[in-house]
């Protein structure tokens, strides 16, 4: 287990430091850089400027260095500062955290509070008008675009409420606080419970024809017994892997509901820094990110042992 | 005596009415802002995403009056200067200055404030602005020279009447001496009526009523907020789900004023110019159109009409480089307009003419001309520009669009790195100086299309200098039909565009001739 431990946090920097780098240069690649976006917001250019601008930026170094200085101070735990904004990059990226995990964990949750049970039901009553139903609901998740479901959820809740939980202001009351994150959640939520659900429902079906599922029933075991502890154990692997991927996936890749419903998170934020070539925005928040998803990776891993024990991490 | 009664109640209603519009002070108004600007430094940006939500935070020496839509010479009201008056040769504005205003931060606001400014927006000051885009409008400034605390002089290299108008523009807001150019970007110190309180970027822009403002009793509000709201659907229903007070200024197109009239018939709505043209660019160094029968054929197929149909549902105008009448106090008269190239009614005529001079430089119905017509990757830009593809059509041009990123477009026209291109132009002050230098002047930055005519220019110089309006109107007209005439940058269509607010906003005048100069907001006030 300890072997498994270092080989895995080994790799997990390896890929990060691969991330940094690949990262770091992509930027730089990229067709118009902070200094010309500076400009381009003034409407005019004026090079002797300009030059001044990017050596006070550091832009005037080579790549490698500007690398090296960002990646030392990130060890250091200085994250350098917003080239737009010019307050530290910990102070812009701090604040915003909170506010898309919120919303990404609410919106798994609800994913799999309604996707899991759905594909049990689904995968039980196998043709039946609730599979029918279900399979019919699932596919429409699957297949609405999440711009569109938001926009039309917006203007449901305008037309029946004459209000919008949207993020204008600091939430008054609880209430409106629930609101701001459960509609948005539920919104994007939908799509990752319509992925979950039908996953749910191959694998359980795949599962309800073993034969260990049979001698269960044939030793007087209850369906429910049957179908969610025997079963459901064993389909919930791959669903595993599909809940993790797709809360690494919602951390960075809200930008559509952060923008339908105005919510000052993480995703708005990276599109707006990438927009501006505001690169220790974007640096950061992409190792950010890359983090996430390595660490659920990695706890993905560490449950599939919990949840089967034929899986030996040490091996 | 059923007459003295009648008399009497109208009396009464007169007097309710102008009692209902009695200034209420507080309340916070919310407007919706669509993006995060660049920084709080109005010096340094050259948007109104920047000057809608700071604008409230400074003052200038003088400003377009706030309650008249159309700004003109004639509307300039003193502001920080209680008055000001031209030397006889009319090369020295010296401006006496309001006694007793503070800073935001308590320090006293004297003439050595004016003096920095002007040094800083012309470079001579150590403390540098990160940007300087309009550094231009005070090329004329020779000297800044304040006269004790409270008076203050700018010596002109000559006499140049716009100068005034430049200085009344929401663009030249006084900054204090004390505060450094980083500090004016992120937390800026002003003496205006408002005070900054935060600019969270992609949340929201907080200002705070100024209580100590030096006009006693003003302003009414006790703050303002603006909340970013980056989509434009979200923002429209947020308006009209009443989370805000008004939408930003001039973000309600035609389609969306026919929603927001349905959805909230009480709203308040006003249509107007923006001084905001859209433009034909041609790089006239890059053959083959550096043959100038090539560039006026591509001016001769613009079907203006189609333009204003398709795109603003008829509610846009036609004119030359200055915006028409009757908001816009320098376009040329309609009459002379139809004279231009491109500019007939009779656009059937207008093309036989274009393809006969595309035949002459070897093109035609078995020779197509081949091109990429650049633009901006924004709807504003990209729809006119799909337009423009098929009127070109008309003329054996095959061309195809080149759709270039934001962070790069303004690079690559300046670099003079494309063929043909549409482009937007803003005027800030609707004054020619500002429009004829910055966009046709020799070498100036912003002439992307590098035309350039020594013998305009110095007709620029000349109604620069008239101070005889009626005059200086003759000369203008002149210089823009030969802008016109030699297709320095063909105007396809003057923009109009749309704010509106709720019922219990009162006492903001939408500005209709330029978009930057009308968000001091002293005057605003809530009914509710």
């Amino acid at each position: 287990m300890t072997a498994y431990l270092v080989r895995r946090v080994g790799l997990m920097l390896l890929t990060l430091l691969g991330i940094s780098i690949i990262i770091f240069v992509l930027l730089r690649l990229v067709p118009g850089n902070m200094v010309d976006i500076l400009f381009d917001s003034a409407g005019m250019v004026d090079p002797a400027e300009k030059t001044r601008i990017a050596a006070e930026l550091g832009l005037d170094k080579s790549i490698p260095e500007q690398y090296l200085v960002w990646i030392s101070g990130l060890l250091h735990g200085d994250l350098g500062f917003s080239y737009v904004s010019e307050k530290s990059a910990l102070r812009e990226i701090l604040p915003r955290i909170p506010v898309t995990a919120r919303l990404a964990l609410s919106a798994i949750a609800f994913a799999v509070l309604l996707g899991v049970p759905f594909g049990v039901i689904s995968a039980v009553r196998q043709n039946s008008a609730i599979d029918y139903g279900l399979r019919v609901i699932s596919l429409a998740g699957l297949s609405m675009p999440s711009f569109w479901l938001g926009l039309m959820v917006l203007m449901g809740f305008a037309a029946l409420t004459g209000t919008l939980p949207v993020y204008t202001e600091a939430p008054k009351t609880t209430l409106d606080a629930v609101l701001l994150v459960a509609v948005p959640a539920m919104t994007v939520g939908f799509r990752s419970s319509a992925l979950i659900m039908r996953l749910t429902r191959s694998a359980m079906l795949e599962v309800l024809r073993q034969d260990y599922v049979r001698t269960a029933r044939a030793k007087g075991a209850g369906a429910g017994r049957v179908n969610f502890h025997h079963a459901l154990r064993n389909a919930l692997l791959p669903v595993i892997t599909v809940i993790g991927l797709e809360t690494a996936f919602l951390i960075g890749g809200l930008i559509v509901t952060e923008t339908v419903f105005n919510i000052p998170g993480l995703a708005r934020f990276l599109v707006e820094s990438i927009r501006n070539r505001d690169y220790p925005i974007v640096q950061n928040l992409v190792m950010l990110t890359a983090f996430i998803v390595v660490m659920i990776n990695f706890l993905v891993d560490l449950l599939y042992a919990a949840l089967d024990p034929r899986v030996r991490l040490g091996a | 005596m059923n007459r003295i009664w009648q008399n009497a109640a109208a009396l009464l209603m007169v007097a309710g009415g102008a009692m209902a519009q009695t200034p209420k002070s507080g309340g916070i108004m919310k407007i919706y802002q669509r993006d995060s600007p660049a920084s709080a430094s109005i010096h340094e940006e050259a948007t109104f995403s920047n000057q809608v939500p700071f604008m409230g935070i400074f003052n200038n020496l003088v400003l377009f009056r706030q309650d008249m839509p159309v700004n003109t010479p004639e509307t300039i009201a003193p502001e920080l200067a209680d008055s000001w008056a031209w030397s006889d040769d009319k090369k020295t504005l010296t401006f006496k200055l309001h006694p007793g205003v503070k800073w935001h931060d308590g320090k006293p606001f004297t003439s050595a404030d004016v003096k920095c400014t002007i040094d800083l927006l012309q470079n001579k000051l150590a403390d540098k602005f990160r940007k300087n885009p309009r550094r231009s409008w005070y090329a004329n400034v020779e000297a800044v020279v304040p006269n004790g605390d409270l008076e203050v002089a700018f010596k002109l290299g000559r006499p140049q009447m716009s100068m005034l108008s430049m200085l009344a523009s929401g663009y030249a807001p006084m900054y204090p001496c004390h505060v450094s150019t980083r500090d004016m970007r992120t937390n800026p110190i002003g003496t205006g009526p408002f005070k900054f309180v935060e600019f969270k970027q992609n949340e929201v822009i907080r200002l705070a009523k100024n209580p100590d403002y030096w006009r006693r009793g003003k302003p009414y509000l006790d703050g303002i907020d603006f909340p970013i709201i980056t989509n434009r659907a979200t923002a429209m229903l947020a308006f009209i789900a009443g989370k805000v007070d008004m939408t930003m200024p001039t973000e309600v197109t035609q389609a969306i004023l026919r929603d927001i009239k349905t959805q909230a018939p009480k709203a308040i709505c006003k249509m107007v110019p923006t001084n905001v043209h859209i433009n034909l660019i041609v790089n006239r160094e890059k053959p083959p159109f550096d043959n100038a029968d090539l560039r006026r054929a591509m001016a001769l197929t613009i079907d203006r009409k189609a333009f204003i149909d398709i795109l603003f549902e008829g509610d846009a105008d036609m004119g030359g480089a200055l915006l028409p009448g009757p908001e816009g106090i320098w376009g040329m008269p309609k009459a002379m307009l139809t004279a231009l190239p491109g500019y007939s009614p009779d656009i059937a005529a207008s093309r036989a003419a274009a393809r006969a001079l595309m035949v002459k430089a070897g093109y035609g119905p078995d020779k197509h001309l081949a091109i990429k017509v650049s633009t901006r990757n924004i709807p504003t830009y990209r729809d006119p520009a799909v337009i423009l593809l098929d009127q070109l059509k008309e003329i054996y041009v095959d061309a195809t669009l080149d759709i270039v990123e934001t962070s790069v477009w303004f690079g690559k026209i300046e670099r003079k790195d494309y063929a043909v291109g549409l482009n937007l132009t803003g005027n800030a002050v609707d004054d020619p100086d500002q429009a004829f230098y910055e966009n046709y002047g020799c070498g100036s930055e912003r002439n992307v299309t590098a035309y350039c005519s020594p013998e305009l220019q110095k007709a620029f110089d000349a109604q620069s200098v008239e101070t005889d309006v009626a005059k200086r109107r003759q000369m203008v007209w002149a210089i823009d039909t030969q802008l016109q005439n030699d297709i320095a940058r063909p105007v396809i269509v003057h923009q109009r565009a749309g704010t509106c607010w709720s019922p219990d906003v009162h006492g903001y005048t939408q500005m209709s001739n330029s978009s930057y100069n009308g968000f001091r907001f002293e005057d605003v006030w809530l009914d509710r």
